[in-house]
């Protein structure tokens, strides 16, 4: 199920989760040890960062044995790509009321 | 796909209005009337200035970036976790003002607010869509 764009947003907006984020979608399914090489945080702050995302929709965790996996699951941005269509029928209809409230207004 | 990235976020709503900037300013401007077509809000036109705008749905937090009268006027636009920049710029015509809207969510020169993403929103929403394409 993809999520809801705020939570999307707040998700992302982390440039570390980010990054770990966009390495999943780069290089495909890792581990959290191999995340954490190279991510210049601690692994306790990555497998914190992995847990935000999967919330979110946004990975998912595969059990290996002792080993977890992780993978990108880039269907949940599609909320992402709807802000733009979203803001844009916003803003039309402000402009709509914009101009009704300046046929009333005085000069 | 060969839309540049950093337009991936941006929104432009523009239109042809059959009255002068000063008006259309004062509208953009004054509290009681941003409230008539826009929001609740606490506005000023100064500089720095941090205001909401408030809706049933929710607030939007937001500081004035710039303000030139009768011509520009831009704000930052906080909501759902995303912070974008909304810029409005008059220009005055012969039957009236063209009055343009332009919302952008990720600007380059707003990478510096995200430093430490390895090349910022604008190559993620790139990457992004190119991930997006190869879905279907």
């Amino acid at each position: 199920m993809p999520s809801a764009p705020d939570v999307l947003f707040r998700t992302l907006a982390d440039p570390t989760r980010r990054a770990i984020f966009e390495r999943l979608c780069r290089e495909g399914e890792q581990t959290v040890g191999a995340l954490t090489a190279r991510a210049g945080v601690s692994q306790p702050a990555v497998s914190k960062h992995l847990g935000v995302l999967r919330q979110a929709g946004l990975v998912r965790d595969r059990h290996d044995g002792r080993q977890t996996h992780y993978s990108a699951q880039p269907g949940a941005l599609a909320p992402l790509i709807d802000w733009t269509s979203h803001m844009v029928g916003f803003w039309r209809s402000r402009f709509d009321r914009l101009e009704d409230l300046l046929k009333r207004m005085d000069q | 796909m060969s839309k540049p990235a950093t337009e991936t976020l941006s929104v432009v709503v523009e239109r042809d209005i059959p009255y002068p900037p000063e008006k259309i300013w004062r509208a953009l401007t004054q509290p009681h009337l941003i409230e008539e077509w826009l929001m609740k809000n606490d506005f000023k036109p100064a500089v720095d200035h941090r205001f909401n705008l408030r809706a049933d749905w929710g607030a939007v937090d937001c500081q004035v970036l710039a303000v030139e009268p009768h011509k520009t006027l831009s704000y930052t636009w906080a909501a759902y976790g995303l912070e974008s920049i909304v810029t409005w710029t008059l220009t005055r015509t012969d039957t009236g003002t063209h009055l343009r809207m332009e919302q952008s969510g990720f600007r380059p020169d707003q990478q510096q607010a995200y430093q430490g993403a390895k090349g910022g929103w604008p190559r993620f929403f790139g990457n992004l869509e190119q991930v997006l394409a190869r879905l279907d």
